[in-house]
């Protein structure tokens, strides 16, 4: 080792020794106000709904504290009720169908703009997302007023296309992902082997863009279940749970919509652990 | 050999349908989307601005070319505090949502190690599960016999329930708040998580302390994240209507329920679409402002 060697060596080292210590000083100082802000901000963000969990088991007709005894009734008359289970099922209707049909456009689009070079194509991309990140109010008034002029009649069709248009970019983005990690060599050494387009689609890329696919899936049919903006403006007659829940919010602050409220919290939580758990894997 | 190697390579040249995009075919991959997006996206946007241009009279809709709604809705006093109200609280939201998320998203980011999936999903949950039922639950805390009271009353600070929490705009604030936070704190989790380690250690091996490090490393690298999340809370706000209505009372009344307003009760579809079209515009240059800088990538 030169002499030159060497001293970049003590230098480094030393550099390390005070760069360590500082960050471990730094680190414990700032560890305790770190990890109190974040406890604080899980707090604020998970208390109010704990408190509905809680009152919904709670047999007092006014929501609040102390606690009287627990009871299964609010859930119970929420069962009775016909048009809550009504409800249900047509979001389970168009939650499905959204599914399907974003994913079959979203799809195919995502393949188009992976494969393609097609003019427009920028345009294209910025299209799929705006309905996402604008604010869903304009997205259902637009739909809103374009069904009346077309005279479309509003139906749980027209709310199953409104929640599309909002899912089409979740779609895109997730299966276009996997196809730009996918190399191109396998499907080419599909081809070369002598299979067809057909055969290669189902033998090869299918299987995998196989969990892209499903992630995007849970995910719009998470989104269409709680989905409520562009509903109020878009359904008609027959309603989903969040306008079921929007009408009874907007009567009171009572145990029933607590229970209610309490369903569609747990509902999404399971699917959003699914898809958590997907995304956290594949990035 | 060489020869069936041969053949067999120009079979497979031949048969590969991958390769080139000279196939017409190959453009109905494009269709179904291409199609969707414009009997269901541009076309309702521009009817939306076409309805902005004509009236409202005596609940029938005229079809009249006017600009009556855009002067109106530039002019009027209402209007315009509404609007101001609504920008005023998106910023105060947004810069809340700034100080109290970034740390909980470097935290995840770069002080969790076991139980990184375990706090993802504690900030995703609220993003994707119903915006309505959070909202709403505010109302447990907020009311006159929510918690806020009772702890108050339990301090002697009260002597009886107060109705002040809830209905004004100060509610709308809380509840928008605790329901938009994972929104701002994702993308900046997702741009802190990128940032290579060794970038952090050569900051540290060349003698910058942690603030150092922070300032001139890890948040110049987390902008993109920063500003996606700044974007999307502001944005979201901008259009809430549904916390302005449970919570909101009349001084928090926000620009979506207005728009919300003129298509129900109001029934003055050309002016609420004149609103929206603003409302639009103004998301948009944001959006398009942000995209500049690289925001959209990321989320």
């Amino acid at each position: 080792m030169t002499t030159l060697q060497r001293e970049v060596t003590r230098h480094r080292r030393r550099g390390d020794e005070k760069g360590a210590a500082r960050n471990g000083a730094s680190h414990r100082v700032a560890s305790l106000p770190l990890l109190a802000l974040v406890a604080f901000v899980f707090f604020f963000m998970y208390l109010p709904m704990l408190l509905i969990v809680i009152f919904s088991f709670n047999s007092s007709q006014v929501t609040t504290l102390p606690l009287e005894r627990f009871t299964l009734r609010w859930y119970e008359e929420l069962l009775a009720d016909r048009k809550i289970i009504d409800a249900f099922v047509n979001t389970l209707i168009v939650g499905a169908g959204t599914t399907v049909v974003a994913l079959l456009i979203g799809g195919s689009g995502a393949f188009a703009l992976n494969r393609l070079k097609f003019p427009g194509k920028g345009i294209y991309e910025y299209v799929v997302t705006m309905p996402f990140v604008l604010p869903e109010i304009v997205t259902g008034i637009a739909l809103l007023t374009y069904y009346t002029w077309i005279g479309f009649r509003l139906s749980l069709t027209t709310v199953l296309i409104g929640h599309v248009v909002f899912c089409l970019s979740v779609a895109v983005r997730t299966i276009g992902g996997r196809l730009q990690s996918l190399p191109r060599s396998y499907e080419e050494a599909s081809y070369d082997l002598g299979a067809s387009r057909l055969r290669t689609f189902f033998l090869i890329t299918l299987p995998n863009i196989r969990t892209a696919l499903l992630t995007a899936g849970l995910l719009i049919f998470t989104i269409s279940f709680d989905e409520t903006v562009i509903t109020i403006f878009a359904t008609g007659q027959q309603n989903t749970l969040p306008m079921v829940i929007w009408a009874m919010m907007r009567r009171g602050f009572t145990p029933e919509v607590n229970a209610l409220a309490t369903l569609t919290f747990v509902a999404s939580l399971i699917l959003i652990v699914m898809v958590g758990i997907r995304l956290r894997e594949e990035a | 050999m060489m020869a069936e190697a041969a053949t067999a390579e120009k079979r497979g040249l031949r048969k590969r349908p991958g390769s080139g995009a000279r196939h017409i075919g190959r453009y109905a991959l494009l269709a179904p989307s291409a199609a969707w997006l414009l009997l269901f996206v541009l076309a309702p946007v521009s009817i939306l601005f076409l309805y902005s241009f004509w009236t409202s009279h005596n609940y029938q809709i005229v079809q009249e070319f006017t600009l009556a709604n855009y002067r109106a809705t530039f002019t009027d006093p209402v209007f315009r505090t509404v609007m101001w109200r609504t920008l005023r609280l998106a910023f105060l939201v947004t810069a809340t949502s700034l100080l109290l998320g970034y740390p909980v998203a470097y935290f995840i980011a770069r002080k969790v190690t076991r139980w990184k999936t375990f706090f993802y999903l504690l900030v995703i949950i609220p993003m994707w599960s119903s915006y309505l039922v959070r909202v709403y639950s505010w109302k447990s805390v907020l009311g006159d016999q929510g918690v806020l009271n009772l702890l108050l009353m339990k301090l002697g600070i009260l002597q009886e329930p107060s109705p002040i929490f809830l209905y004004n705009v100060f509610a709308v604030y809380l509840a928008l708040v605790g329901s938009i936070l994972p929104f701002m704190i994702l993308p900046i989790y997702t741009s802190l998580e990128k940032i290579p380690q060794s970038l952090v250690e050569a900051s540290s091996d060349l003698g910058a302390g942690f603030w150092r490090t922070f300032v001139r490393v890890i948040f110049p690298l987390s902008l993109p994240g920063t500003l996606a999340g700044c974007t999307f809370t502001f944005v979201l706000v901008l259009g809430d209507f549904i916390a302005s209505q449970l919570l909101g009372g009349t001084s928090g009344i926000l620009i979506g329920k207005v728009i919300y307003g003129y298509f129900g009760l109001a029934f003055d579809w050309p002016m609420g679409s004149a609103m929206s079209f603003v409302l639009f515009a103004i998301v948009f240059t944001l959006i398009a402002i942000a995209a500049r800088f690289g925001a959209l990538k990321e989320g």
